[in-house]
């Protein structure tokens, strides 16, 4: 199977929508108070925007009293922060051990194959991101996989294109 | 008369479907004209039987499991709200062997209590130890956690009572309570678990913890892969505040603790207690070097309390019980119970709380039932991923901290992953090497530059027979860097899974069928 290179994907992600900075602002605002805000007030922003766009760094530098670079240094550190939109769907695979001793491999395998992408691309129609996960938590009943809030478990190959198929539906 | 019925909503329970069952329970008893009361509770931990619906009648909660929601006519023909036969009853849930034969101190209330409701959670024991502690001595406190046994659940198994004891003695305006709720490991739940099911007992360990050391603010840093034990948390800390048993003045004492939660953002490694707390101050999750130790200066330089969650949630009990009690449990110098998970290729994955003193065997087998694929057992993984895959030869060896450590293995959190014999040993060191690659915090370079040496050696192993020995030799020396030149157990213990697939399964190391034949 063809597998892009990482760079080439963001360009299959619509382009980057234009960012309502006020918004950006109200959010650092709410926030800056805590002490150690840094990851409340990333996470306020990728829920509100789904990432955390690069229009955002200069903000969030200047409001916490930080360097640029400090704070993109916090970004790119995690991976659950996301510098680029996602496709409309986001799927987490989990690809820890205990959901490999019951076929996560495969799993990720059909994923691949069916979403037409690798972990971290985005399908072509831009409807599914599919990302690694390492353990949700579910360990007792894998392989187990989150689509958008959607947690599910004991994920067969046609479990997993019944959900998709109905996250089409809805889309 | 209004019946009680049971559906969970744990997030296991969710991912297999109870709110849709719970949702055609209720309509189903709406188009029969039945008056239902229905409660969300936790899990009981036996995720098989998941949905697992539970009715309360005059015996005694009775289970129907698992459920489905096109199931739940046929429970209402059945008159499944008196305990009427059918083929998913499951009879009364408290005898279902494998609760019965456990030890439930720390999940106590786990599966049977609304777990964000405040008076189910009075009603069951709760807050008592919070009133022992309110009328003792900060020293007192510390002294009964001490004496309890109680280490670290973690997975360093420190004593609980000595951290405590450094952090009472610190000189501070300012103390801090963290709770680890990082819960990387895969196979491991048991968190999770306190955290969705019993949100309470978790806050009132820490509150303990505040009186014991003089904090009086604490954070509990809870992965983001949690939503629900998120959700769950902040709903019980919402209702603890509005009732006293959190802010300015708890219970009319003049003693005050405040608590947040704060979400982590995807990294194994903010698990490590020194990088955790440079996450929480809002930076990288680097590791930090020790000395200084966190219970001298710890979040934002103070004098700080880390625990994980199982840890914490064991002091309310311990509080309200006596330390006499709690250790009557277990063998050796590992006391109390610790709550095991069962996860993997197994049939009856699930939660099991017992005493030290069981054996992996006992768990394995007369618990999870074997494997799910009905397949022999080949390989364990206990204690995470930095914990090494054992082999059947040493399933006697019983849950004991130290007894443990001198087979070469290491209990962690309690986390047991099973394999059956259509595992590879060799894919699954490759993937230990390339855990600790993606998820190295970068400070060291055995740890960032070696655990990606570590596949390529891996993988050479597997490709070439010509020089298969001489790369097993390359592997050993690497392992051996990590081991001593990593400041975590990241790096230094990554080695434990690579090495003990290795030495246990050095079959798989030889690219296939052609060269085992050889
Ligand atoms: C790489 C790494 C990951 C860890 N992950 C966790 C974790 O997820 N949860 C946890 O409680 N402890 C974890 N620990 C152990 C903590 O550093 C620390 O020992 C523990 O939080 C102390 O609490 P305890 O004494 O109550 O066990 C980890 C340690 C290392 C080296
Ligand atoms: S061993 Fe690895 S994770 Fe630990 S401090 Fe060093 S680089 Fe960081
Ligand atoms: S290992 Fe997959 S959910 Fe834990």
């Amino acid at each position: 199977m063809q597998i892009e290179p990482s760079s080439q994907i963001s360009k299959a992600v619509p382009s980057e929508p234009r960012v309502d900075l006020d918004q950006v602002k109200s959010i650092i605002q709410k926030y800056q108070a805590l002490p150690g805000a840094m990851l409340p007030v990333l996470h306020a922003i990728q829920d509100a925007l789904g990432y955390v766009p690069s229009s955002a760094v200069p903000l969030i530098a200047e409001q916490l009293n930080l360097s640029r670079a400090e704070v993109h240094g916090v970004i790119s550190f995690y991976h659950h922060f996301r510098q680029q939109p996602a496709g409309r769907h986001v799927v987490q695979l989990c690809r820890a051990e205990a959901c490999q001793a019951v076929g996560a491999d495969a799993l990720a395998a059909h994923a691949k194959a069916a979403l037409g992408c690798d972990f971290h691309g985005t399908s072509s129609d831009g409807q599914f991101t599919l990302e690694p996960v390492y353990c949700l938590g579910q360990c007792a009943c894998g392989p187990s996989m989150l689509i958008d809030d959607d947690l599910h478990a004991r994920v067969s190959s046609d479990k997993f294109n019944r959900l998709v198929r109905a996250k089409r539906g809805v889309a | 008369m209004s019946i009680t019925i049971y559906v969970p909503r744990d997030s296991t329970a969710l991912a297999l479907g109870a709110n849709e069952v719970a949702a055609a329970i209720v309509a189903e008893a709406a188009k029969r004209g039945q008056e239902i009361t229905l409660v969300r509770n936790g899990s009981r931990g036996m995720f098989w039987l998941e949905p697992l619906v539970e009715v309360a009648t005059a015996a005694g909660r009775v289970g129907y499991g698992p459920v489905e929601p096109e199931d739940v006519a046929g429970l209402f023909d059945a008159d499944f709200m008196a305990g009427g036969q059918h083929p998913l009853a499951l009879g009364l849930v408290d005898e279902i062997p494998y609760l019965k034969k456990q030890e439930r101190l720390t999940f106590a209330r786990v599966g049977i209590t609304d777990p964000v409701s405040l008076d189910d959670y009075l009603a069951h024991e709760g807050y008592q130890g919070l009133q022992k502690a309110l009328a003792m001595q900060s020293a007192d406190i510390v002294q009964e956690v001490l004496d309890s046994g109680l280490r670290g659940r973690g997975g360093a198994a420190f004593p609980t009572g000595i951290k405590w004891k450094t952090v009472l003695g610190a000189q501070s305006a300012q103390k801090y309570i963290v709770c680890n709720a990082d819960e990387g490991d895969s196979g491991t739940f048991s968190d999770r678990m306190i955290m969705e099911d019993d949100p309470f007992v978790l806050i009132e360990g820490m509150t303990i913890a505040a009186l014991a050391v003089g904090a009086t603010r604490g954070y509990i840093y809870v992965r983001s892969e949690y939503p629900h034990a998120i959700a769950a948390l902040d709903q019980a800390i919402v209702t603890a505040n509005s009732c006293n048993y959190l802010g300015e003045n708890i219970l009319g004492s003049g003693r005050a603790f405040h608590l947040e939660v704060r979400k982590g953002a995807g990294a194994y490694i903010c698990g490590e207690e020194t990088a955790l707390l440079e996450s929480l101050e809002g930076k990288r999750g680097v590791v930090r070097a020790k000395p200084p130790l966190p219970a001298i200066e710890g979040l934002f330089g103070k004098p700080t309390v880390i625990n994980n969650v199982i840890s914490l949630a064991s002091v309310p009990i311990i509080l309200a019980r006596g330390a006499a009690f709690y250790k009557n449990y277990g063998m050796g110098r590992s006391l109390g119970t610790l709550p095991m998970q069962l996860a993997g290729n197994i049939r009856h994955g699930g939660l099991v709380e017992k005493a030290f003193g069981v054996t992996l065997r006992e768990l394995l087998f007369d618990f999870g039932g074997g494997t799910a694929s009905g397949k022999p057992i080949r390989a364990v993984q206990v204690g995470g991923p930095l914990g090494p895959y054992l082999p059947a030869s040493l399933f006697d060896t019983k849950l004991d901290y130290e007894a443990f450590a001198a087979v070469g293995g290491m209990l962690g959190h309690g986390g047991i992953v099973v394999f059956d014999d259509s595992v590879d040993m060799a894919k699954q060191a490759r993937y230990a090497m390339e855990f600790c690659a993606v998820e190295s915090c970068g400070k060291c370079t055995p740890c960032r530059i070696g655990s990606t040496r570590g596949v390529e050696v891996i993988d050479k192993i597997v490709a070439g027979a010509d020089t298969r020995s001489q790369q097993i030799h390359l592997l050993r020396d690497l392992c051996d860097t990590m081991v001593n030149g990593s400041l975590c157990a990241m790096g230094s213990m990554t080695p434990l899974p690579v090495l003990s697939a290795l030495d246990h399964f050095p079959e798989d190391f030889t690219g296939g069928a052609l060269d085992k034949a050889a």
